[in-house]
Protein backbone atom coordinates (compact mmCIF):
# COMPACT_ATOMS: atom_id res chain seq x y z
CA UNK A 1 0.00 0.00 0.00
CA UNK A 2 1.22 3.47 -0.82
CA UNK A 3 2.34 5.48 2.14
CA UNK A 4 -0.12 8.37 2.23
CA UNK A 5 2.42 10.69 3.87
CA UNK A 6 4.78 10.73 0.92
CA UNK A 7 4.56 14.03 -0.88
CA UNK A 8 4.92 12.37 -4.27
CA UNK A 9 1.42 10.98 -3.90
CA UNK A 10 0.02 14.15 -2.42
CA UNK A 11 -0.42 17.16 -4.66
CA UNK A 12 -0.74 20.58 -3.10
CA UNK A 13 -4.11 20.31 -1.51
CA UNK A 14 -4.88 22.98 1.09
CA UNK A 15 -3.48 22.05 4.47
CA UNK A 16 -4.30 22.58 8.14
CA UNK A 17 -4.57 26.18 9.32
CA UNK A 18 -5.82 27.45 5.94
CA UNK A 19 -9.21 29.17 5.87
CA UNK A 20 -11.46 27.01 3.68
CA UNK A 21 -12.42 28.91 0.52
CA UNK A 22 -16.15 29.63 0.54
CA UNK A 23 -18.28 28.32 -2.29
CA UNK A 24 -21.88 27.98 -3.38
CA UNK A 25 -22.79 24.81 -5.28
CA UNK A 26 -26.02 23.14 -6.32
CA UNK A 27 -27.12 20.38 -3.97
CA UNK A 28 -30.28 19.63 -5.96
CA UNK A 29 -31.68 21.02 -9.21
CA UNK A 30 -33.32 23.85 -7.26
CA UNK A 31 -31.21 24.21 -4.13
CA UNK A 32 -27.83 25.89 -3.69
CA UNK A 33 -25.69 25.27 -0.63
CA UNK A 34 -23.16 27.83 0.55
CA UNK A 35 -20.31 26.56 2.73
CA UNK A 36 -20.38 29.58 5.03
CA UNK A 37 -24.00 28.74 5.96
CA UNK A 38 -22.54 25.88 7.98
CA UNK A 39 -20.27 28.12 10.07
CA UNK A 40 -20.40 27.08 13.73
CA UNK A 41 -20.26 23.36 12.96
CA UNK A 42 -17.43 21.13 11.84
CA UNK A 43 -17.73 20.33 8.15
CA UNK A 44 -16.36 17.30 6.30
CA UNK A 45 -15.68 17.95 2.61
CA UNK A 46 -15.36 14.80 0.55
CA UNK A 47 -14.00 15.41 -2.95
CA UNK A 48 -14.30 12.29 -5.07
CA UNK A 49 -13.68 11.65 -8.76
CA UNK A 50 -17.06 10.42 -9.98
CA UNK A 51 -20.48 9.11 -9.09
CA UNK A 52 -20.95 5.40 -9.86
CA UNK A 53 -17.28 4.36 -9.92
CA UNK A 54 -16.69 1.34 -7.67
CA UNK A 55 -14.31 2.90 -5.14
CA UNK A 56 -16.43 6.05 -4.81
CA UNK A 57 -19.44 3.84 -4.27
CA UNK A 58 -17.78 2.04 -1.37
CA UNK A 59 -16.49 5.28 0.06
CA UNK A 60 -19.83 7.09 0.04
CA UNK A 61 -21.55 3.94 1.33
CA UNK A 62 -19.19 3.97 4.31
CA UNK A 63 -19.80 7.65 5.08
CA UNK A 64 -23.51 7.16 4.61
CA UNK A 65 -23.33 4.49 7.29
CA UNK A 66 -21.49 6.82 9.63
CA UNK A 67 -23.87 9.77 9.62
CA UNK A 68 -24.95 9.10 13.20
CA UNK A 69 -21.29 9.12 14.26
CA UNK A 70 -20.69 12.41 12.48
CA UNK A 71 -23.85 13.80 14.06
CA UNK A 72 -22.37 13.18 17.51
CA UNK A 73 -19.85 15.88 16.63
CA UNK A 74 -22.60 18.02 15.08
CA UNK A 75 -20.58 17.73 11.88
CA UNK A 76 -22.01 18.23 8.41
CA UNK A 77 -20.69 16.11 5.53
CA UNK A 78 -20.73 17.22 1.90
CA UNK A 79 -19.74 15.13 -1.10
CA UNK A 80 -18.34 17.06 -4.07
CA UNK A 81 -17.59 15.89 -7.61
CA UNK A 82 -17.76 17.36 -11.10
CA UNK A 83 -20.91 15.36 -11.86
CA UNK A 84 -24.08 17.35 -12.53
CA UNK A 85 -27.12 17.64 -10.27
CA UNK A 86 -29.21 15.05 -12.12
CA UNK A 87 -26.40 12.53 -12.01
CA UNK A 88 -25.98 13.15 -8.27
CA UNK A 89 -29.72 12.79 -7.76
CA UNK A 90 -29.79 9.41 -9.50
CA UNK A 91 -26.67 8.19 -7.66
CA UNK A 92 -28.00 9.31 -4.27
CA UNK A 93 -31.34 7.61 -4.91
CA UNK A 94 -29.71 4.40 -6.09
CA UNK A 95 -27.39 4.21 -3.06
CA UNK A 96 -29.90 5.50 -0.54
CA UNK A 97 -27.56 8.33 0.44
CA UNK A 98 -28.59 10.73 3.19
CA UNK A 99 -26.08 13.52 2.77
CA UNK A 100 -25.77 16.21 0.09
CA UNK A 101 -23.74 15.67 -3.07
CA UNK A 102 -22.68 18.97 -4.57
CA UNK A 103 -22.18 19.56 -8.29
CA UNK A 104 -18.83 21.23 -9.02
CA UNK A 105 -20.04 21.27 -12.57
CA UNK A 106 -19.92 24.80 -13.99
CA UNK A 107 -17.32 26.15 -14.26
CA UNK A 108 -16.10 22.58 -14.14
CA UNK A 109 -14.07 21.71 -11.05
CA UNK A 110 -13.72 25.35 -9.96
CA UNK A 111 -14.12 24.52 -6.26
CA UNK A 112 -11.82 21.50 -6.46
CA UNK A 113 -9.19 23.77 -8.02
CA UNK A 114 -9.52 26.25 -5.14
CA UNK A 115 -8.75 23.42 -2.72
CA UNK A 116 -5.86 22.15 -4.83
CA UNK A 117 -7.80 18.98 -5.46
CA UNK A 118 -8.31 18.97 -9.23
CA UNK A 119 -6.75 16.50 -11.67
CA UNK A 120 -6.25 18.30 -14.97
CA UNK A 121 -5.39 15.19 -16.94
CA UNK A 122 -8.57 13.36 -15.95
CA UNK A 123 -10.87 16.35 -15.57
CA UNK A 124 -12.06 15.17 -12.15
CA UNK A 125 -11.34 16.06 -8.58
CA UNK A 126 -8.88 14.16 -6.46
CA UNK A 127 -10.06 11.75 -3.79
CA UNK A 128 -9.44 14.33 -1.08
CA UNK A 129 -10.83 14.88 2.41
CA UNK A 130 -10.97 18.12 4.39
CA UNK A 131 -12.23 18.59 7.93
CA UNK A 132 -13.12 22.18 8.84
CA UNK A 133 -13.71 23.49 12.33
CA UNK A 134 -16.66 25.70 13.28
CA UNK A 135 -14.71 28.78 12.24
CA UNK A 136 -14.26 27.47 8.71
CA UNK A 137 -10.55 26.72 9.16
CA UNK A 138 -9.17 23.54 7.64
CA UNK A 139 -7.95 21.43 10.55
CA UNK A 140 -7.05 18.26 8.65
CA UNK A 141 -6.79 17.28 5.01
CA UNK A 142 -5.78 14.16 3.18
CA UNK A 143 -5.37 13.25 -0.46
CA UNK A 144 -5.77 9.56 -1.10
CA UNK A 145 -4.25 7.66 -4.01
CA UNK A 146 -7.07 7.84 -6.55
CA UNK A 147 -7.95 4.12 -6.46
CA UNK A 148 -7.78 3.75 -2.68
CA UNK A 149 -10.78 4.22 -0.45
CA UNK A 150 -9.38 6.34 2.41
CA UNK A 151 -11.86 5.05 4.99
CA UNK A 152 -13.04 7.29 7.79
CA UNK A 153 -10.55 6.91 10.63
CA UNK A 154 -8.76 10.15 9.71
CA UNK A 155 -12.06 12.04 9.67
CA UNK A 156 -13.08 10.73 13.09
CA UNK A 157 -9.67 11.54 14.57
CA UNK A 158 -9.89 15.09 13.22
CA UNK A 159 -13.42 15.56 14.59
CA UNK A 160 -12.29 14.22 17.96
CA UNK A 161 -9.37 16.59 18.00
CA UNK A 162 -11.58 19.57 17.11
CA UNK A 163 -14.10 18.62 19.80
CA UNK A 164 -11.33 18.10 22.36
CA UNK A 165 -9.34 21.26 21.75
CA UNK A 166 -12.25 23.64 21.44
CA UNK A 167 -15.04 21.86 23.29
CA UNK A 168 -16.17 25.13 24.86
CA UNK A 169 -16.24 27.02 21.59
CA UNK A 170 -17.99 24.15 19.87
CA UNK A 171 -20.65 23.99 22.56
CA UNK A 172 -21.33 27.72 22.27
CA UNK A 173 -21.44 27.81 18.52
CA UNK A 174 -23.64 24.75 18.60
CA UNK A 175 -26.20 26.66 20.62
CA UNK A 176 -26.00 29.78 18.49
CA UNK A 177 -26.37 27.81 15.29
CA UNK A 178 -29.39 25.88 16.45
CA UNK A 179 -31.72 28.26 14.73
CA UNK A 180 -29.94 27.92 11.42
CA UNK A 181 -30.95 25.57 8.73
CA UNK A 182 -29.45 22.12 9.09
CA UNK A 183 -28.05 20.03 6.28
CA UNK B 1 -3.90 9.05 11.09
CA UNK B 2 -3.65 5.38 11.99
CA UNK B 3 -2.35 3.22 9.19
CA UNK B 4 -4.81 0.38 9.32
CA UNK B 5 -3.94 -0.94 12.78
CA UNK B 6 -6.55 -3.02 14.54
CA UNK B 7 -8.18 -0.96 17.31
CA UNK B 8 -8.95 -2.29 19.87
CA UNK B 9 -6.80 -5.43 19.77
CA UNK B 10 -8.39 -8.87 20.01
CA UNK B 11 -9.77 -9.52 23.48
CA UNK B 12 -12.06 -11.89 25.35
CA UNK B 13 -14.96 -9.77 24.09
CA UNK B 14 -14.35 -11.10 20.59
CA UNK B 15 -15.69 -14.17 18.84
CA UNK B 16 -12.57 -16.29 18.57
CA UNK B 17 -12.00 -19.61 16.82
CA UNK B 18 -8.64 -21.28 17.24
CA UNK B 19 -6.03 -21.34 19.98
CA UNK B 20 -5.04 -18.17 21.85
CA UNK B 21 -1.37 -18.95 21.36
CA UNK B 22 -1.65 -19.37 17.58
CA UNK B 23 1.18 -17.48 15.84
CA UNK B 24 -1.20 -15.76 13.43
CA UNK B 25 -4.46 -13.98 14.16
CA UNK B 26 -6.80 -13.20 11.29
CA UNK B 27 -9.55 -10.68 12.00
CA UNK B 28 -12.37 -10.15 9.54
CA UNK B 29 -14.71 -7.17 9.58
CA UNK B 30 -17.68 -8.44 7.65
CA UNK B 31 -21.27 -7.83 6.64
CA UNK B 32 -23.55 -10.88 6.51
CA UNK B 33 -25.47 -9.59 3.51
CA UNK B 34 -22.43 -8.45 1.54
CA UNK B 35 -21.87 -10.71 -1.48
CA UNK B 36 -18.09 -10.28 -1.27
CA UNK B 37 -18.12 -11.44 2.35
CA UNK B 38 -20.15 -14.41 1.17
CA UNK B 39 -17.45 -15.14 -1.42
CA UNK B 40 -14.71 -14.74 1.18
CA UNK B 41 -16.39 -17.12 3.64
CA UNK B 42 -15.24 -20.41 2.04
CA UNK B 43 -11.78 -18.92 1.49
CA UNK B 44 -11.50 -18.11 5.19
CA UNK B 45 -12.71 -21.61 5.99
CA UNK B 46 -10.04 -23.08 3.73
CA UNK B 47 -7.39 -20.98 5.48
CA UNK B 48 -8.68 -22.16 8.86
CA UNK B 49 -8.49 -25.79 7.71
CA UNK B 50 -5.04 -25.49 6.19
CA UNK B 51 -3.40 -23.52 8.97
CA UNK B 52 -5.29 -25.42 11.67
CA UNK B 53 -3.78 -24.70 15.11
CA UNK B 54 -1.48 -22.07 13.58
CA UNK B 55 -4.45 -19.74 13.06
CA UNK B 56 -6.74 -17.87 15.39
CA UNK B 57 -9.75 -16.39 13.57
CA UNK B 58 -11.85 -13.49 14.83
CA UNK B 59 -15.01 -12.07 13.28
CA UNK B 60 -16.26 -8.53 13.95
CA UNK B 61 -19.44 -6.98 12.54
CA UNK B 62 -19.36 -4.26 9.95
CA UNK B 63 -22.90 -4.08 8.57
CA UNK B 64 -23.38 -1.54 5.78
CA UNK B 65 -27.04 -1.38 6.58
CA UNK B 66 -28.00 1.40 4.19
CA UNK B 67 -26.78 -0.75 1.32
CA UNK B 68 -27.79 -4.10 2.87
CA UNK B 69 -31.10 -3.82 4.70
CA UNK B 70 -30.79 -7.23 6.43
CA UNK B 71 -27.18 -6.88 7.49
CA UNK B 72 -27.72 -5.35 10.90
CA UNK B 73 -30.39 -7.84 12.00
CA UNK B 74 -28.29 -10.72 10.73
CA UNK B 75 -25.34 -9.45 12.78
CA UNK B 76 -27.56 -9.23 15.84
CA UNK B 77 -28.77 -12.77 15.13
CA UNK B 78 -25.21 -14.06 15.24
CA UNK B 79 -24.71 -12.20 18.53
CA UNK B 80 -27.97 -13.58 19.91
CA UNK B 81 -26.76 -17.07 18.99
CA UNK B 82 -23.43 -16.30 20.68
CA UNK B 83 -25.33 -15.53 23.87
CA UNK B 84 -26.52 -19.14 23.65
CA UNK B 85 -23.07 -20.49 22.84
CA UNK B 86 -23.59 -20.98 19.09
CA UNK B 87 -21.94 -18.00 17.43
CA UNK B 88 -19.92 -19.87 14.80
CA UNK B 89 -22.77 -22.19 13.94
CA UNK B 90 -25.04 -19.22 13.25
CA UNK B 91 -22.22 -17.36 11.49
CA UNK B 92 -21.82 -20.24 9.03
CA UNK B 93 -25.57 -20.70 8.68
CA UNK B 94 -26.08 -17.04 7.75
CA UNK B 95 -23.25 -16.97 5.23
CA UNK B 96 -24.63 -20.10 3.63
CA UNK B 97 -28.09 -18.52 3.33
CA UNK B 98 -27.32 -14.91 2.39
CA UNK B 99 -30.44 -14.68 0.24
CA UNK B 100 -32.80 -15.56 3.11
CA UNK B 101 -32.20 -13.21 6.02
CA UNK B 102 -35.67 -12.13 7.07
CA UNK B 103 -36.39 -12.42 10.80
CA UNK B 104 -38.48 -15.59 10.19
CA UNK B 105 -35.52 -17.11 8.34
CA UNK B 106 -33.14 -16.26 11.17
CA UNK B 107 -35.48 -17.71 13.77
CA UNK B 108 -35.69 -20.82 11.59
CA UNK B 109 -31.90 -21.14 11.67
CA UNK B 110 -31.94 -20.69 15.43
CA UNK B 111 -34.43 -23.55 15.66
CA UNK B 112 -32.31 -25.71 13.40
CA UNK B 113 -29.32 -25.07 15.66
CA UNK B 114 -31.33 -26.04 18.72
CA UNK B 115 -31.40 -22.60 20.28
CA UNK B 116 -34.08 -21.27 22.59
CA UNK B 117 -36.00 -19.58 19.78
CA UNK B 118 -38.23 -17.53 22.06
CA UNK B 119 -35.26 -15.91 23.73
CA UNK B 120 -33.54 -15.55 20.34
CA UNK B 121 -36.56 -13.81 18.79
CA UNK B 122 -36.94 -11.61 21.87
CA UNK B 123 -33.29 -10.55 21.66
CA UNK B 124 -33.73 -9.63 18.00
CA UNK B 125 -36.90 -7.70 18.61
CA UNK B 126 -35.52 -5.84 21.63
CA UNK B 127 -32.27 -5.03 19.86
CA UNK B 128 -30.37 -6.57 22.79
CA UNK B 129 -27.16 -6.72 20.76
CA UNK B 130 -27.61 -3.60 18.66
CA UNK B 131 -25.03 -1.69 20.66
CA UNK B 132 -22.54 -4.54 20.44
CA UNK B 133 -22.88 -4.51 16.64
CA UNK B 134 -22.57 -0.73 16.58
CA UNK B 135 -19.42 -0.92 18.75
CA UNK B 136 -17.90 -3.42 16.34
CA UNK B 137 -18.69 -1.11 13.45
CA UNK B 138 -17.11 1.83 15.19
CA UNK B 139 -13.98 -0.14 16.06
CA UNK B 140 -13.77 -1.07 12.39
CA UNK B 141 -13.87 2.56 11.35
CA UNK B 142 -11.14 3.36 13.89
CA UNK B 143 -9.07 0.49 12.54
CA UNK B 144 -9.27 1.81 8.99
CA UNK B 145 -11.88 -0.55 7.59
CA UNK B 146 -12.96 0.95 4.27
CA UNK B 147 -15.25 -1.72 2.89
CA UNK B 148 -16.27 -5.32 3.45
CA UNK B 149 -14.69 -7.67 3.97
CA UNK B 150 -11.57 -6.09 5.48
CA UNK B 151 -8.97 -8.42 6.98
CA UNK B 152 -6.27 -7.79 9.56
CA UNK B 153 -3.35 -10.18 9.88
CA UNK B 154 -1.64 -9.92 13.25
CA UNK B 155 -3.17 -6.49 13.73
CA UNK B 156 -2.19 -4.96 10.39
CA UNK B 157 -4.72 -4.37 7.62
CA UNK B 158 -4.27 -6.79 4.74
CA UNK B 159 -4.47 -4.73 1.56
CA UNK B 160 -3.74 -7.58 -0.82
CA UNK B 161 -6.52 -9.39 -2.62
CA UNK B 162 -8.22 -12.06 -0.51
CA UNK B 163 -9.89 -13.30 -3.68
CA UNK B 164 -6.46 -14.57 -4.73
CA UNK B 165 -6.79 -17.52 -2.35
CA UNK B 166 -3.24 -18.78 -2.70
CA UNK B 167 -1.70 -15.37 -2.07
CA UNK B 168 -4.00 -14.84 0.90
CA UNK B 169 -3.10 -18.17 2.47
CA UNK B 170 0.58 -17.57 1.70
CA UNK B 171 0.37 -14.22 3.54
CA UNK B 172 -1.13 -16.03 6.52
CA UNK B 173 1.59 -18.69 6.46
CA UNK B 174 4.29 -16.03 6.30
CA UNK B 175 2.71 -14.17 9.22
CA UNK B 176 2.54 -17.47 11.12
CA UNK B 177 6.22 -18.04 10.43
CA UNK B 178 7.11 -14.54 11.66
CA UNK B 179 4.84 -15.02 14.66
CA UNK B 180 6.68 -18.21 15.62
CA UNK B 181 10.05 -16.49 15.21
CA UNK B 182 8.99 -13.44 17.24
CA UNK B 183 7.73 -15.49 20.15
CA UNK B 184 10.72 -17.89 20.07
Amino acid sequence: MTNPSTSAQTPAILGPGTPAPDFALSATPDQVLRLSELRGRPVILVFYPADWSPVCGDQVALYNEMLSEFREYDAAILGISVDGVWCHAAFARDRNLHFPLLADFEPKGAVARQYGAYRDAEGTSERALFVLDGEGIIRWSYCSPIAVNPGADGILNALESIAGKSGQVQAESFRSSNAEQRV
Amino acid sequence: MSEGQLTPPVSAEDHIAGPDDAPVTLVEYGDYECPYCGMAHPIVNRARRELASQLRFVFRNFPLAEAHPHARTAAQAAEAAAAQGKFWEMHDMIFEHQDALEVEDLVGYAKELGLDTQKFARDLEAGTFAQRVRDDFRSGVKSGVNGTPTFFINGARYDGSWANEDAFIRALREAAQQGVETSA
